[in-house]
């Protein structure tokens, strides 16, 4: 197969000393941020972007890949030795995984998570080798209005699929297309909502806008509502798993795999879903007499491997279409873009070296985690006790620190102000993060391929939908937000934009959640 | 979902009976949507569309800003009828208890401070007094040690990129000695 030619070309790249020592200060640095309380995998990302600018595109992506699975990692560890999951794709291993920790399974819960992860990621890393080119290379064929129509899609799906209140999801999504807006037009040079400000008019600088939201944010909700009480951290040894664990694992594991993978790589985002349709499936299938609600391994082995399959899926349309799907996802997106990348389908065939280095990396990286955080794992748990002021504290410096090194302009720790409060205010109104923090990517583009469309047909209209795949794809979105809407109606709900049951409130609660991190 | 303690409405919020009551913070947010909206529709308005661009500059924020306005007109009506949002939960989030305002007015004066030093003073010295000053903020009150981790990573930091990354950030007054 030409595909995995190519990812042992990817893998040669990646395998020199210097490069392995990348993915490895990648995968401790990565591990080290998404341990820490309050810190998910896409704020571990933002947070760790700047230390990436002076690296070559190719190591700076070898490192990233790291920091990717690492921050992925270290959020399990936390919502097993806490009692609280930090993020909703995590909700479902927290269950069964902390009420293990309590029984003194500990060990073996961060062990079935670790390999778990580790087979997943593989695994989907794997089928993103295959799937992806594939898809490219469709992808390669269509044209501005079907690639439009796709964007839209995306953020149709995110908006109104995910999050407990659709009106919101849209708030969120324009406020984001908003300040995709600032800075100059690219065709015409004029400037736009730039208030007269040349450093505004040179567009924001993404990862200033990303470390605000991500990061600042969270720190200033968080501490308009620390919790005095400190959580109580189980303490934990060295992982390891028994003959009887490993053969209650390893099915759940793929069955895992399974669920998360189609659910990252079309893009309807998130691992929430999978995860929680791998926790049902593994409990039903659960033997008379199971452990479920009393520690379950299954219940942990599962939705983690679901959770990293889907991280891995989400690769599939972040490289072929250049869409991506979750928030770390877009940080992601516009780490690509600051190297001046734009992924889309001519990133396989015109940065061919640098996409299979990368998925190269991601199996190293993936690997390495295994190899360091098994022995690790006393270690971070640790981390867990840090004083909160301390955390907050450092959380805020390295948010500035990320922000002033892109340019060194004081002006720049001002927008992560304006942006840290922005952060805040969603946080405290019940915005979701994710439609729009994907706004402010896709917005441009959309503007782009648009007017692309249209200077094509001439200004007709038609331009928009005269290819099949536009067509199509529109019609899914109107299926999208009027199926739910009717439904909604004829279950005579008050309101629309609120959930209806309390049961659906709290799990779409959960989701606006997962966007966040 | 727990009520939230808001400064707007904190006493009914706390001393409510079961019922939920309005969330009425949300219009803020609604009439902070309807100005960004229309100063977005008003800004696009000033733009001149260049030649043979048969969609221009304009279209995308009128778009954008007029439907920001009706979202911002649609909450505001949610609002009014009783919706009330979710906020975010979390590890280190107590939901229970009333929101703590003056912390956040705290470390964002703190930042306030490191954007009118970092320029003279340079990233070692502001980032130190940063990290001291949000401790304190939230709560801590060793303030000599919390400087002294402040240095440490301030100047580590400096280092880190200087030497492992070849970035040179503002040394400031400490030119020369760094």
């Amino acid at each position: 197969m030409e595909s995995l030619s190519l990812l042992a070309d990817g893998l040669g790249t990646a395998l020199t000393p210097e490069n392995l020592m990348w993915a490895a200060i990648g995968v401790l640095l990565g591990t080290f941020v998404g341990v820490l309380p309050g810190i998910g995998p896409a704020m571990a990302v933002a947070l760790l972007l700047p230390v990436t600018f002076g690296l070559e595109p190719t190591q700076a992506f070898i490192m990233f890949a790291g920091i990717y699975y690492g921050g992925m990692y270290g959020g399990s560890t936390t919502s097993i030795l806490l009692n609280t999951p930090g993020e909703s794709a995590s909700v479902m291993t927290a269950l069964e995984g902390n009420k293990m920790a309590k029984k003194g399974r500990a060990a073996q819960a961060l062990a079935t998570a670790a390999i778990g992860s580790f087979v997943a990621g593989t695994i989907g890393t794997l089928l993103v080798v295959f799937f992806a080119p594939a898809l490219a290379g469709i992808a390669v064929e269509i044209g501005a209005p079907s690639y439009l129509a796709i964007m839209l899609m995306a953020m149709v799906l995110v908006t109104s699929v995910l999050g407990s209140s659709r009106l919101r999801g849209f708030i969120a999504l324009f406020l984001g297309l908003t300040i995709g807006l600032v800075g100059l037009d690219l065709n015409t040079g004029q400037p736009r909502l730039s208030f007269d400000q040349p450093l505004l008019a040179d567009r924001l600088d993404i990862v200033v806008v990303a470390v605000g939201i991500f990061a600042l944010g969270e720190a200033l909700w968080v501490a308009a509502h620390l919790r005095r009480r400190p959580l109580s951290v189980i303490p934990v040894g060295r992982p390891w798993m028994g003959r009887g664990d490993w053969s209650r694992s390893w099915k759940p594991w793929l069955r895992g795999t399974a669920l998360g993978f189609p659910f990252g790589a079309v893009p309807a985002g998130g691992a929430e879903t999978p995860t929680f349709l791998s926790y049902v499936l593994e409990k039903r299938l659960a033997k008379e007499g199971h452990e479920f609600g009393k520690g379950a391994i299954e219940g942990v082995a599962g939705p983690e491997a679901a959770n990293n399959a889907s991280a891995a899926g989400t690769f599939v349309p972040l490289l072929a279409l250049g869409l991506p799907v979750t928030a770390t996802a877009t940080i992601m997106l516009a780490a690509l873009q600051g190297y001046g990348i734009q992924p889309g389908p001519q990133l396989m065939t015109e940065h061919a070296d640098l996409v299979w280095t990368l998925l190269a990396s991601l199996l190293i990286g993936n690997t390495l985690l295994l190899v360091l955080n098994l022995p690790l794992a006393p270690l971070w748990a640790k981390l867990l006790r840090i004083p909160r002021p301390y955390l907050y504290a450092g959380i805020l410096f390295f948010a500035s620190l990320g922000a002033y090194t892109a340019n060194q302009q004081p002006f720049d720790l001002f927008l992560l102000l304006v942006f840290g409060l922005l952060g805040l205010a969603m946080r405290r109104f019940g915005l979701p993060v994710l439609p729009l923090i994907l706004g402010v990517i896709l917005g441009p583009l959309m503007e782009t391929k648009m007017r692309e469309a249209l200077s094509i047909s001439g200004g007709e209209v038609s331009g928009l939908y005269n290819e099949p795949v536009a067509v199509v794809v529109y019609a899914v979105i109107v299926l999208l937000l009027v199926v739910p809407f009717v439904l909604g109606r004829l279950r005579r709900t008050p309101l629309s934009t609120s959930a209806p049951t309390p049961a659906a409130a709290a799990e779409a609660a959960d989701s606006d959640k997962e966007q966040v991190r | 979902m727990r009520t939230p303690g808001t400064p707007e409405a904190p006493d009914s919020a706390t001393t409510a009976a079961p019922e939920r009551t309005r969330d009425l913070g949300q219009l803020g947010l609604a009439a902070a949507l309807v100005v960004i909206g229309a100063y977005t529709v008003y800004d696009a308005s000033t733009l001149v569309v260049g030649f043979a661009d048969p969609v221009g500059p304009k279209a995308f924020p009128y778009v954008i800003g007029s439907v920001l306005v009706g979202l911002g007109v649609l909450l505001a009506v949610a609002a009014l009828r009783g919706d009330v949002p979710s906020p975010e939960d979390g590890e280190d989030v107590d939901l229970t208890q009333r929101s703590d305002w003056l912390t956040v007015a705290k470390l964002v004066a703190v930042l306030v401070l490191t954007i009118a030093t970092v320029g003279w003073l340079g990233w070692a010295v502001t980032g130190a007094l940063l990290f001291a000053g949000a401790t304190w903020a939230l709560g801590s009150r060793t303030p000599v040690r919390d400087l002294a981790i402040g240095a440490v990573l301030s100047v580590g930091s400096w280092y880190a990129f200087y030497v492992g990354l070849g970035i040179p950030l503002t040394p400031g007054v400490l030119d020369g000695i760094l």
